[in-house]
This record gives structure tokens, C-alpha cells and sequence, in this order.
């Protein structure tokens, strides 16, 4: 057994997190520089925390993960950091020429107290921002949130940051991406572009994380949403955030600073997910579903209804990101399976409350909890005491399937030891397509794997 | 090393790597960038802050301590006391394999622990909960050791870990509670987590259990982590030769062993960075000596095995070991004969660790490779000029706050293993005795040796050099690869590995032969990019800069 000591008794943890299903802000800020295009991320801290971050970045996505850090020492920590992050400006500029550094704070500089607008205004005021090129900021302390709530902060940064309103309306709508694939993102803006509606999707880390192999390193690649796009998001009709957790804070902050009016959907996971935002962009974008569309979903309704004895009341233990895990835990039921127990770190009454509404209908027996205390040992020790069919979760989740001996799915951050997930989309209906085929691969492969030999089916 | 390899003028390439940076940074990382020549042994400005805003491999003091260090040892529940962030990354991603001995023995290398400080933590302080943590593992687990890191809010923050768990250590009397201030800002890099790692072990540790160890040749290795298995690779190859593992520190360890350690009469250390502070330590208290080995390379663990028979000065060991290499060693002559005309002529590139950018030039010299540009991402001076430099190395005011155990001769336990004549006969022999020569000597005139090497000087590096391989870790991996230049990690092997001993080193061999002639680099145009390519002037490699 590789987790040996997980015991089935539970008992009520207040100072000790094992085995955790969250991790810290900073990475999610980091993630989201990335889809701005020409950036250049930069970790205001030691330089442990930037070291973490880019290399579990890195190991997720097999990609060049690029940022800087203001390397603290100890004289930092006590004078605070003021005088190492100029210096780093200063070299970032010289050095690396991008067109935007985006920086975040840690635990450190946060304990100290440094302030990153004041740093920033201090750097524009000395000079050290050449013209044209910009420094924006986010803070994000990892002892409040998780790796979600860094993403949303730097989001709402990019948003506060770049847009302008110049008066005249431009005809097209945003996109706020909550925490998603490189693949979703593109899958974003494929649907966008089928219903003929004009999108500006940020952050955007499509052709940023999944670049080419070309014999040469991009150290900017092509793709991340551009300067021009994020300054015209002041001036677009209508926002959406995918994502109440990891999105909807940056819409709420356009629509303070811009008057840009928003609705939060959820990240468009499985089939109903998906219906809501396709109704939501075709309604604001006044346009008709092309039948290219309608199709995509009818076959993914085929295929459920073509395998559903094989889903059928099939119990799904499953951790991760609230934005993620809302709207899959919405496809499991329409798969008419079972998603029993659910965890994830990230705080927030948020989730709680949508999770009830969703499961008290339809499932009320479900055990769900978020935040302090939620963490993988409690998902294992409740997996040991009701034994679920599958598994969903990121690389992680290996250990316990193992151990348990239960199917597993890779869903969620990050994920180490297999490709993919860069590759093919989660979300639209092609997205819900592949979590299907997956699902059943899982559940098949174990049922052909344990069949006796009389049992054993050629044709399922 | 004789090769035929033609070298850029070094001098030309130091200019081209620094003259983009500002002023001040150039001439600060001009002292970092050497030409070498093993015959003078140039000084290596090393073991220095990286420059603020330079994209650098180095991590942090907690990562060299609890990562590197304090890590591989199976049954110590290792409690994180800070933010969620640092405990997370640390888990598991080091790849030290451990062994139980059976399906209950204590092993807690899976598990994440952290105090997930939150935000009430840091302004009314954490010691409550701190102590809260270690409650609630002490109650679920019953470990023997529980062992607390302080990251960078931790110390800023006054929390002292110290007396919280010495307070848990009373309380509890049957679990050794001992906590390690390596928050991150400490030192300049991993390196400084290295010494306080070491500082603790040996306070906390080391000589708690007295019990005589049985055997006849007892040794302790020192700086090996087991990456990849590793450390089973030297178990097998110490065990056919008959000498006595008693700890190693602190691949596939227990703390049952560390806490026996003293009683071994010979201290080997592999990885002299990371663990070279306790060789001292054990050999003032207790007359331990250590000795500087490599089991990296096929001739390298022979020439080991050799040099610790010498040591132990006994002929039957001395032809049990050359029993153990003459049977070793056939299979891999067969391996790497058949790989040579592969690899012989090809360039090699080494830019990691604090060891292993050394010790991995052994395994391309046994492949036929010449290492153009080596150097370490923490080290130290000594660890590229030799030890010899240690008196002239300046004390800055980032290694002063690393505290300097005062360590004295145990009044009952310090027992000379050798005495001064023995050693110095030793050391005539040529053996290592608390020495180490560094990577420099072993490299060829006008070699570049670059501490700290930052990310633009490595895409430099490649342009100009165009290497068949280039060795670094996670970060470097896929941007040197984009280059369309195979980059072998030493700090995970690509999850593969042993690299040690015999059949690390045929592993090695076939891993490196696979990737420098891997087809895909041929691939990477398509047939109708390739057609414009021809008609033009081949351009090479090349990094950009320029965004679009
Ligand atoms: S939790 Fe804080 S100190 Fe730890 S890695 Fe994250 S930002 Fe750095
Ligand atoms: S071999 Fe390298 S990575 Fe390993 S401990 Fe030594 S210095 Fe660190």
C-alpha cells in the first residue's frame, strides 16, 4: 500500500492538511500571465516559490514555462523588497524585452507588506518602464485562497489594468476564461467563431502552452491575448465569466471601471454546462445556433443514451477546482451516475452553496465539503468506508486508486504523468464527448479486466 | 579527455553571453563565467544572489532542506509549517524511491503534510496551530520522529518551531520532535537549506542510538538521495563486496539508521555539496573520516570500490572488490562497446545541482563525449577549484546568518578511526580523506565553467556551442528541447535512472545513445519547410527575443 497509514476513522483535523487539493496562489497568477501575449510573468518573492511554480507548470504541460523573480534574501525580507523588484524591472526589460511584465506577490513580500502599485508607480516615476511596454500587478497571498483564487486575482489585475473605455462600443463580447486548458480555450473560440459572434477571450494560453515543436524557442510565443485586445474589453457590449470562482471577480471589476455589463456561467463541462453557454453567447451575440452546432450535441446525447447501462448508478468520488468540479459533477448526474463524494481545498461558501442546489435534487445523500479540512486524506479515508467505481481527480488522485483498486480518470491541475489535457478540449460537447469515452474506457476496461471468463463479453 | 573538438574562442563567448545585461550585472556575472585551465584553476565567483530579475534554475533554502535532505528518509513525518504552495510542490516530485523491509513498516513519502497557515495565522501568529498539527499527527500516525520546516512567512513572522517542538518532544516523550528554520530567503539558494538540514540531523540524529553495529567494513554513504534508485544500485554493489551500509544519508534511509550512523568507521560522500558539512561534523565528534567517492560511471565505482578497500586496509576486501568489478564489469564493456561509435565525438552541456554537473562527466567520458560547459546551479568555489580553497572563500552576509554548530570530540564516543599518520598515507595513495579536488581539474583547458547560469545564457550557450546534448532540470527541459537540442535531466533522470554504479551506468549509456540519435530532431521540419531551408543558407540554431 503506498498511503498505508490512511485509516478509516475519520476524525475532525484543525492544524494538520494531508495530502491537499489545492495549492497556492501564486502558480494561478502565473498560469494566467501566460495568456497575455508578449508577457513576461514575474514572481515578487524568493525565488523558491517562482523555482515551484514554473517547474509544476512545466511538468503539467511539457512546455517552456517562462518567469522571473525578485530573489530575496534575508536582507529583502527585513528592508522589504522595493529595491529588488526595480532592479529586477530593470534587468527584465534589458534582458528579456517583453512588451508586459506581470507581477505577483508571494507569502513573503505580502508578510513584509510591500505594495505592489506603490513599487510599480515608483518604477514608471524612476524610469525603468521604457516607452510602451507596461508592468502590471496582482496580490496574492497564498494564506488566503488557493492556486484559484491567484488565478482570479491576476485575471482581475489584467482587466483592471489594461481596459479603457474610449466612449464608442465595440461589437464584440468577452470572455473571461476561468481556469482552463490551453485546449479549452481554443475550443472556446472555435464555438465562438462557428456561432459567428466576435470574442475577446483573456487570458488566452492557447499557442502559448501548446506551442509547436519547430526547432526554435519562442521565448514570447505566438499566441495570448494582445495589448490592443485587453485595452478594447472596456469597450465591449456584454462579458461572460466561465466560472464564478475563477472568473467572475475580473468581470465584476470591468463592469465597475468600464460599466461593461457580465453574467457568470459555469466553465461549459458536459452537456447542460455547455447548453447554457451556448444560449448565453447566441442570445448576446443575437445570433442562431448553426446546425454544425446542434449536430456536435446530438451526438453526444447518442452516445449517452447508446451506453448508459454502463453508467447507470455507477459511484464517482472526485477532488479538485470548484470551477471544474460544479459543472462535472452536474454532467455525472445527467450521465445518471453517482458523483458521492467530492472535495476540494479552495474556501468559499460559493461552492457550498451551488453544490446543494445541484445535489439536493438529484442526490442528497452525496458527501461534499470544501476548503480548511477538505483535503485527499479525508476523500480517501471516506473512499474506504463507502467504496466508489471511479475516481476523478489530478495525477495525485493515482496513489488512492491504486491502493483502492479503482478506476481512475486524470481531471484538473495539475496532471504529471500523462499528455493530453493541453491537447483535447473538456469543455463544448466535443469535451463532454471525450469525458465520456473516457468514463467508459475506465469503467469497460475494469469490467473486462475482472469479468470471470464465462462473462466475458465480445461486444459491450 | 583527449579530443579533437573545436572550441569557440572562450573569450569571445564570455563577452557575447553578458553584453545584453545592464552594466552592473554584466560585471557581476562576469566573475561567474570562467575559462578553465586545470593547471591554474581559475577562481568561480559562486555561492553569490543571483541578480533580481534574472530567470535563474536555483530554488529555495526549504527546498535544499526538506526537499533534498530530510526527504528521502521514509518514517519521519515531515510537517510543513507554513502556506499550502511550499508543502504541495515538495510533494513527491524529488523521485526518492524508498524500500520497506514489509507492507507495515512505516513509509510517509507519499503524504503531504502542512500547517496551511491562513491568513489569522500570520497576523496573530502560528505556533498554536503549528502545535495543533503536530498533535493531530502524533495521534493519528504514532511516528517516531516528526519533523517541522519553516517557510519564508514563518520566520518573519516570529514563530519560534524550536520551542514548539521541543514543548511536543517533552509531551509526547516517545516522539523525537525537531523543527529547521530554513525559510527560503535564507542563503542564496538550495545550498543554504543543505547546511541547516545538516546542522539538524546531526543535533537531532545522529548518536541517539548506540546500539553496536555487527560487520566488518561498516560505512555510511553520504549525498545520495536514492533518485531513481540509485542508492539500491550501491546497496547491491556494497553488499556483493561485503561491506556494511549502516546510513546512508538519506536515500531509502530510515531514521533507525541515521540515528546508528556513528558507529561506522568510514564516511563516503557522493554528493559534497549537499552533505560535506556533516562528514566534518561526524569526524570531530566522533573520529569518523569521510572520504570523497563517485559512483557515478562504471570506472568511477570501480576506482570507489578500490579506494575504499584501501582504506580499510584489508586484502580480503581488496579481492572481494576486485571479484565484484571483474564480475560487473564485462557487462558493461559489451554495452558500451556496441554504443561507442554512437556517441564518440558528440558534445555535452551540464549546467545542475551542486555534484552532479561533476560526476556526470565521467559517464560522457566513458561515452566518448567531451563536456564543453559545466557548472553548478548552488556550489560552492570548492566545488569547482577543490577544497584547497576553502581558507580564501569570503563569508558574505548571506552565509553568515547560516549558523556554525560548534562541535567538539565526544567525551565518551570520539574514537579516532585512523590515525593522522594513517590518514596522511591514505591521502598520499591518492585517496580523497576530507578532501575533494572539485570539478574543474577534470575539465578540459578552455572549457567554460558558468555558476548560476541563467536562462538567457543557456540559449546563448546553445547557439553558439550547438551541443548534442545539454544536461539541466524541469525548467530548462522543454526550452532547450524547443531548440531542438535532446536535454537529458539530472535532477529526475526523465523518471528513469539508477544512473549509479555498473548498471546505472549502462543505463545511462543506452538513455543518452537513444537521445542524441533520436530520429524525431530529424523530423522537426516538414517536407516543404525543408525545401526552402536548402535553398537558402542554413541559419542553425537560434533563440529570439523579439517579441511579435
Ligand atoms: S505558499 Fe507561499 S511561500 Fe510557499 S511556494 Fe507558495 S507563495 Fe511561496
Ligand atoms: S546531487 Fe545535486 S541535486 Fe542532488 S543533492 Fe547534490 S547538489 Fe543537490
Amino acid at each position: 500500500m503506498l498511503l498505508r497509514h490512511t485509516s478509516k476513522e475519520v476524525k475532525e483535523r484543525e492544524g494538520l492538511t494531508i495530502n491537499p487539493a489545492k495549492t497556492c496562489q501564486p502558480i494561478g497568477a502565473m498560469y494566467a500571465a501566460l495568456g497575455i501575449h508578449g508577457c513576461l510573468p514575474h514572481s515578487h518573492g524568493s525565488q523558491g516559490c517562482c523555482s515551484y511554480h514554473r517547474s509544476t507548470l512545466t511538468r503539467h504541460y511539457k512546455e517552456p514555462v517562462m518567469a522571473a523573480t525578485s530573489s530575496f534574501t534575508e536582507g529583502a525580507s527585513v528592508f522589504g523588497g522595493q529595491a529588488n523588484l526595480l532592479a529586477a524591472i530593470d534587468t527584465i526589460f534589458s534582458v528579456y524585452e517583453p512588451d508586459i511584465i506581470a507581477v505577483h506577490s508571494t507569502c513573503l513580500s505580502e508578510t513584509i507588506g510591500d505594495d505592489l502599485q506603490q513599487i510599480t508607480r515608483k518604477a514608471n516615476d524612476d524610469g525603468k518602464i521604457p516607452e510602451g511596454k507596461r508592468v502590471i500587478f496582482a496580490s496574492t497571498p497564498s494564506f488566503i485562497g488557493s492556486h484559484v483564487t491567484g488565478y482570479a486575482n491576476m485575471v482581475t489585475g489584467i482587466a483592471q489594468q489594461f481596459a479603457v473605455s474610449t466612449g464608442a462600443k465595440k461589437n464584440q463580447i468577452n470572455i473571461v476564461a476561468g481556469w482552463m486548458e490551453p485546449s479549452d480555450m481554443r475550443e472556446i473560440k472555435r464555438l465562438a467563431k462557428e456561432l459567428g459572434v466576435k470574442i475577446v477571450l483573456f487570458p488566452d494560453t492557447s499557442d502559448v502552452l501548446d506551442a509547436p515543436q519547430t526547432g526554435k524557442h519562442e521565448f514570447y510565443p505566438k499566441g495570448g491575448t494582445t495589448i490592443p485586445e485587453l485595452e478594447s474589453i472596456g469597450d465591449s457590449l456584454h462579458s461572460i465569466a466561465l466560472g464564478s470562482i475563477s472568473a467572475e471577480p475580473a468581470a465584476i471589476a470591468l463592469e465597475k471601471k468600464c460599466k461593461v455589463p457580465f453574467e457568470t456561467l459555469e466553465v461549459p463541462i458536459g452537456l447542460t454546462a455547455t447548453d447554457r453557454f451556448i444560449m448565453s453567447l447566441s442570445e448576446i451575440g443575437g445570433v442562431t445556433v448553426p446546425d454544425e452546432i446542434t449536430a456536435d450535441r446530438g451526438r453526444l446525447v447518442d452516445v449517452i443514451a447508446d451506453m448508459e447501462q454502463y453508467l447507470y448508478g455507477k459511484r464517482v468520488a472526485l477532488f479538485g477546482d470548484p470551477d471544474q468540479l460544479v459543472p462535472l459533477t452536474e454532467f455525472l448526474l445527467d450521465l445518471n451516475m453517482k458523483p458521492v463524494q467530492i472535495v476540494s481545498g479552495t474556501p468559499g461558501q460559493r461552492f457550498e452553496k451551488t453544490m446543494r442546489e445541484i445535489l439536493d435534487a438529484r442526490s442528497p445523500e452525496t458527501k461534499f465539503k470544501n476548503g480548511i479540512g477538505a483535503d485527499m486524506f479525508l476523500l480517501h479515508q471516506w473512499m474506504k468506508n463507502e467504496p466508489v467505481d471511479l475516481l476523478i481527480g489530478n495525477t495525485y488522485g493515482k496513489y488512492m486508486a491504486r491502493d483502492e483498486d479503482v478506476p481512475f480518470i486524470r481531471f484538473g491541475f495539475p496532471i504529471l504523468d500523462r499528455i493530453g489535457h493541453s491537447y483535447f478540449p473538456n469543455v463544448g460537447y466535443s469535451g463532454g464527448l471525450r469525458l465520456v469515452e473516457k468514463i467508459l474506457t475506465a469503467l469497460l476496461d475494469r469490467q473486462d479486466r475482472d469479468a470471470l471468463e464465462e462473462k466475458f463479453e465480445l461486444v459491450m | 579527455m583527449g579530443t579533437n573538438t573545436h572550441f569557440p574562442d572562450p573569450s569571445v563567448v564570455r563577452e557575447e553571453l553578458i553584453q545584453k545585461y545592464p552594466a552592473k550585472v554584466a560585471k557581476k556575472r562576469a566573475k561567474s563565467i570562467i575559462i578553465n585551465d586545470p593547471q591554474i584553476i581559475p577562481e568561480v565567483q559562486a555561492n553569490v544572489r543571483t541578480v533580481p530579475g534574472i530567470i535563474t534554475q536555483r530554488g529555495c533554502s526549504y527546498a535544499g532542506c526538506k526537499g533534498v535532505v530530510l526527504g528521502p528518509t521514509r518514517d519521519i513525518v515531515n510537517i510543513v509549517h507554513g502556506p499550502i504552495g511550499c508543502s504541495f510542490y515538495a510533494w513527491m516530485t524529488r523521485r526518492n524511491q524508498t524500500r520497506t523491509e514489509s507492507l507495515t513498516d512505516a513509509n510517509y513519502i507519499p503524504y503531504c503534510f502542512s500547517t496551511d497557515m491562513q491568513e489569522e495565522n500570520v497576523v496573530f501568529g502560528g505556533e498554536k496551530k503549528l502545535k495543533q498539527a503536530i498533535q493531530e499527527a502524533y495521534d493519528l500516525f504514532h511516528p517516531k520522529s516528526i519533523a517541522i520546516f519553516s517557510t519564508c512567512p514563518v520566520g518573519l513572522i516570529g514563530d519560534d518551531v524550536h520551542a514548539a517542538s521541543r514543548e511536543m518532544r517533552e509531551k509526547f516523550g516517545d516522539c523525537n520532535v525537531f523543527g529547521f528554520s530554513c525559510e527560503g530567503y535564507r542563503g542564496v539558494s538550495q545550498s543554504a537549506g543543505h547546511h541547516i538540514a545538516n546542522n539538524g540531523v546531526f543535533k537531532h540524529m545522529v548518536g541517539r542510538d548506540n546500539t553496536p553495529s555487527e560487520g566488518k567494513f561498516k560505512l555510511n554513504l553520504l549525498g545520495e538521495y536514492n533518485i531513481g534508485g540509485d542508492a539500491f544500485e550501491i546497496e547491491r554493489i556494497f553488499e556483493k563486496a561485503g561491506l556494511t551500509l549502516i546510513s546512508s544519508f538519506s536515500g531509502n534511509s530510515t531514521i533507525k539508521q541515521l540515528e546508528n550512523s556513528h558507529t561506522a568507521d568510514l564516511n563516503v560522500i557522493q554528493c559534497h555539496r549537499s552533505i560535506n558539512y556533516m562528514g566534518d561534523m561526524m569526524e570531530t565528534k566522533y573520529g569518523i573520516p569521510w572520504m570523497k567517492v563517485s559512483f557515478v560511471g562504471a570506472e568511477s565505482s570501480a576506482k570507489s570500490l578500490r579506494k575504499i578497500a584501501e582504506y580499510f586496509d584489508d586484502d580480503a576486501l581488496r579481492a572481494q572488490v576486485e571479484a565484484v568489478i571483474a564480475e560487473e564489469m564485462p557487462r558493461v564493456k559489451a554495452v558500451i562497446d556496441e554504443i561507442l561509435p554512437r556517441t564518440t565525438g558528440k558534445t555535452a552541456m551540464l549546467f545542475v545541482g551542486g555534484s552532479r554537473a561533476h560526476h556526470y562527466q565521467d559517464l560522457f567520458t566513458e561515452l566518448g563525449m567531451t563536456t564543453v560547459a559545466a557548472g553548478y546551479e548552488f556550489a560552492h568555489r570548492d566545488d569547482y577549484e577543490g577544497r584547497d580553497v576553502l581558507p580564501t572563500i569570503k563569508i558574505d552576509a548571506d552565509s553568515k546568518n547560516i549558523e556554525e554548530l560548534k562541535v567538539l570530540p565526544d567525551p565518551e564516543l570520539y574514537n579516532p578511526r585512523k590515525t593522522e599518520a594513517e590518514l596522511e598515507a591514505l591521502k598520499e595513495k591518492g585517496l580523497e580523506i576530507n578532501g575533494y579536488s572539485g570539478m574543474m581539474q577534470q575539465m578540459t583547458k578552455k572549457s567554460l565553467v558558468v555558476d548560476d547560469l541563467s536562462h538567457y545564457e543557456s540559449e546563448k550557450l546553445i547557439e553558439i556551442y550547438k551541443p548534442d546534448i545539454f544536461c539541466a532540470g524541469i525548467k530548462e527541459k522543454y526550452v532547450v528541447q524547443k531548440m531542438g537540442v535532446p536535454l537529458k535531466q539530472l535532477h529526475s533522470y526523465d523518471y528513469g535512472g539508477p544512473y549509479t554504479g555498473f548498471e546505472g551506468a549502462v543505463n545511462f549509456y543506452k538513455d543518452i545513445d537513444r537521445m542524441v540519435n533520436n530520429p524525431v530532431w530529424k523530423l522537426i521540419k516538414a517536407p516543404w519547410q525543408k525545401k526552402v531551408a536548402t535553398n537558402g543558407v542554413s541559419k542553425g540554431l537560434e533563440a529570439s527575443y523579439v517579441t511579435q
